[in-house]
């Protein structure tokens, strides 16, 4: 069984937390990943830079070109996970563009996956229909999850397909925007997560985009499995460094 | 084969829309009513009525017959450069605000690069009293100064897009985002045949009266609608798409693609995307785009600021793989002679992009009976400084 949904089983309130691999330095990758784990987050999701991140805000535009420039690609990334199921149990997830995998080739790609452990990917410029079609069988043959989002913009009806056909969870957007973190939850977002909590999906949820504080994640959490942060987490370590990452876990809960 | 898009928004290999999901009801609400409301007889008067009185169509199919003694075959100018703003960019824009008005949309955006293209959004924002919003690259808006003026005459707010390489590819990235943070009042205006589908059909669609254009011209200087060669350059191909638009499935017409190498194919600093370019993803399209081993997308390089773009319309992968178009490349250099040639020769000065594709006449050789029309696609104006500094003038 997939680790996802075993940490969905055991637990409620999931704190997942987003970072650039190869940010601050190239070779912090893991030992982000064990701080994370030690300071009691449920699930991590290794960012792949991306040279065009769409879907990003400054501050996670900003680590990926650094992680870039600092060397960071796909292959590097797979080099530093080798050994890492030897000394981490939570779930782990690859959230990247598309481009960076389709030239690592995508069997190749969910191969080392599989091989490293690695539990689920996140590919925002994705869209479900295409993955269904075209590239759905190669990641389950290799036991991989691809989770989808939804946004306050998608119907009801695409929220039910989209449930029907998720595994893992459901990334739910908090607000119609790119990624980045705000200080508060607007009552029309409040209104979007209980419509969407109400619909009972078969999926668990979790919210990201704007998740910042404590306030935001309690806001959040109260109508959904979870909820995931990233660009807190990555300011907080441009300012404070690896070291430090047990406060920050600490001020969200 | 069909050189067309097909229902899945695919051009053989290439196309497809590979958006974010909060892009996905804008782009299912325009791929719904692209056709729809473009066939609407309503939005056609409108729209042919712009075209005539407001841009100045139908642009003239002219002889040039100095060129044509020069290299004995019978030479045609489709005089996109007369168009009002000084290229063809403005057909699609006059398109897309109709377009966003039927959906009822208020706000615009677009990308710009050299900034004709935001020239053209900006101008008929005006004309529709619609806010416009232009995001155009730092670099560019430095390199550019008179069609960043322009734009701000014109009352289109030009913001600068900081990030990555900040020139084009970035300011197409900003207006994605601008559009993923403002779905419900916004259109996004893309100025050439990229994107996710249907943007690339769309615009090729209302650039497709080039060549309709072509055909009853044709018809009244050689007595056939069509040519034995189709000649346009290309960055993202809206041009060369809309002159090839009636032509794509006529195996007797001959197309070429002409690409800028920059400073040379081999010298790392060229756009020649045919020929440097992997399948990829750029921009939400599937196509051919320069880029690393590891996928990274790279910074292309032209004299020429409309045709550095890392990617090309999916259409043109498409007619560049299955080899129904020759692409070829030509250096920042001979474009430049070009620049000069065509003004001495025909008395027309033309954009550096359009110089690009008169260049071919050097290598490539033809009958005396060949019909040749090339898309004279833009008006050289906005290059006067390049010119200038190029040609010590």
């Amino acid at each position: 069984m997939n680790r996802i949904d075993n940490k969905f089983k055991e637990k409620k309130n999931l704190l997942s937390v987003y970072f650039s691999a190869g940010y601050p330095q190239l070779e912090d990758t893991v030992t982000i990943i064990k701080n994370l784990q030690a300071s009691g987050v449920d699930m991590i999701e290794i960012g792949l830079p991306f040279s065009d991140p769409l879907a990003d805000g400054p501050t996670i535009q900003k680590s990926s070109t650094k992680a870039l420039n600092n060397g960071m690609t796909t292959e590097k990334l797979f080099t530093q996970l080798e050994n890492i199921r030897d000394q981490i149990d939570i779930p782990l997830i690859i959230m990247g563009y598309f481009n960076p995998m389709i030239q690592f080739g995508i069997k190749k790609f969910c191969h080392r996956c599989n091989e490293i452990g690695i539990d689920g990917i996140i590919i925002p410029d994705l869209p479900v229909e295409v993955y269904h079609e075209d590239y759905k069988s190669v990641f389950d043959n290799y036991g991989l999850y691809n989770m989808f989002l939804i946004t306050p913009q998608t119907s009801n009806e695409r929220i039910r397909y989209i449930d029907k056909v998720s595994n893992g969870f459901i990334y739910m957007v908090s607000s119609s925007s790119v990624t980045g973190a705000k200080n508060t939850f607007q009552k029309n977002q409040i209104e979007y997560f209980k419509r969407v909590d109400d619909m009972k999906l078969k999926t668990p949820k979790i919210i990201g985009f704007g998740i910042s504080n404590s306030e935001t994640y309690n806001a959040a959490i109260r109508y959904s499995e979870g909820a995931i942060i990233g660009s807190a987490f990555i300011k907080f370590l441009e300012k404070q460094g690896v070291n430090k990452i047990g406060s920050f876990v600490s001020s969200i809960r | 084969m069909n050189y067309n898009v097909d229902e899945r928004g695919y051009y053989g290999d290439f196309g497809g829309a590979f958006i974010p999901e909060m892009l996905y009801p804008n782009i299912s609400e325009l791929k719904k009513n692209y056709i729809k409301i473009s066939n609407e007889p309503g939005f056609k008067k409108e729209f042919d009525s712009l075209l005539k009185e407001y841009v100045g169509r139908p642009t003239p199919l002219y002889y040039a017959k100095r060129l044509s003694n020069r290299y004995n075959c019978r030479i045609y100018l489709k005089r996109e450069d007369l168009c009002h703003t000084g290229a063809h960019k403005v057909n699609n824009t006059v398109g897309q605000i109709l377009l966003a008005k039927r959906l009822g949309k208020s706000r615009i955006i677009a990308e710009t690069g050299a900034g004709q293209h935001g020239v053209a959004t900006a101008t008929v924002c005006a004309l529709m009293g619609i806010k416009c919003v232009v995001y155009m690259g730092q670099l560019d808006i430095k390199r550019q100064a008179p069609n960043v003026a322009r734009m701000k005459m014109l009352g289109a707010e030009v913001r600068s897009a900081e990030s990555g390489s900040k020139t084009l590819k970035d300011a197409t990235n900003e207006a994605i985002r601008d559009w993923i943070n403002n779905p419900e009042d916004t259109h996004y205006i893309i100025g050439s045949v990229v994107g996710p589908h249907p943007y690339p059909d769309m615009v090729a669609r209302f650039q497709s009266i080039i060549s309709e254009e072509t055909k009853w011209q044709l018809n009244k200087y050689e007595k056939r609608d069509y040519p034995d060669f189709l000649i346009a350059c290309v960055g993202g191909g809206s041009n060369a798409a809309g002159l090839y638009y009636h032509y794509l499935n006529d195996e007797r017409v001959k197309i070429i693609a002409v690409e800028a190498a920059g400073k040379g194919i081999d010298s790392g600093e060229s756009a020649a995307t045919s020929a440097l370019g992997k399948e990829g993803i750029i921009h939400g399209s599937k196509t051919l785009l320069m880029q690393t081993s590891d996928g990274q997308i790279t910074e292309p390089y032209s004299i020429s600021a409309g045709l550095d773009y890392p990617g090309v319309g999916p259409m043109h992968a498409h007619l560049f793989r299955s080899r129904r178009a020759e692409f070829i490349s030509i250096p920042d250099q001979e474009a430049m002679d070009w620049g000069l040639t065509l003004s001495q020769l025909e008395g027309i000065i033309p954009a550096i992009e359009t110089a690009h594709a008169f260049a071919i006449l050097d290598s490539k050789k033809f009958k005396p009976s060949d019909v040749i029309v090339f898309n004279c696609s833009g008006r050289g104006d906005k290059d006067l400084s390049t010119y200038i500094d190029y040609f010590k003038l």
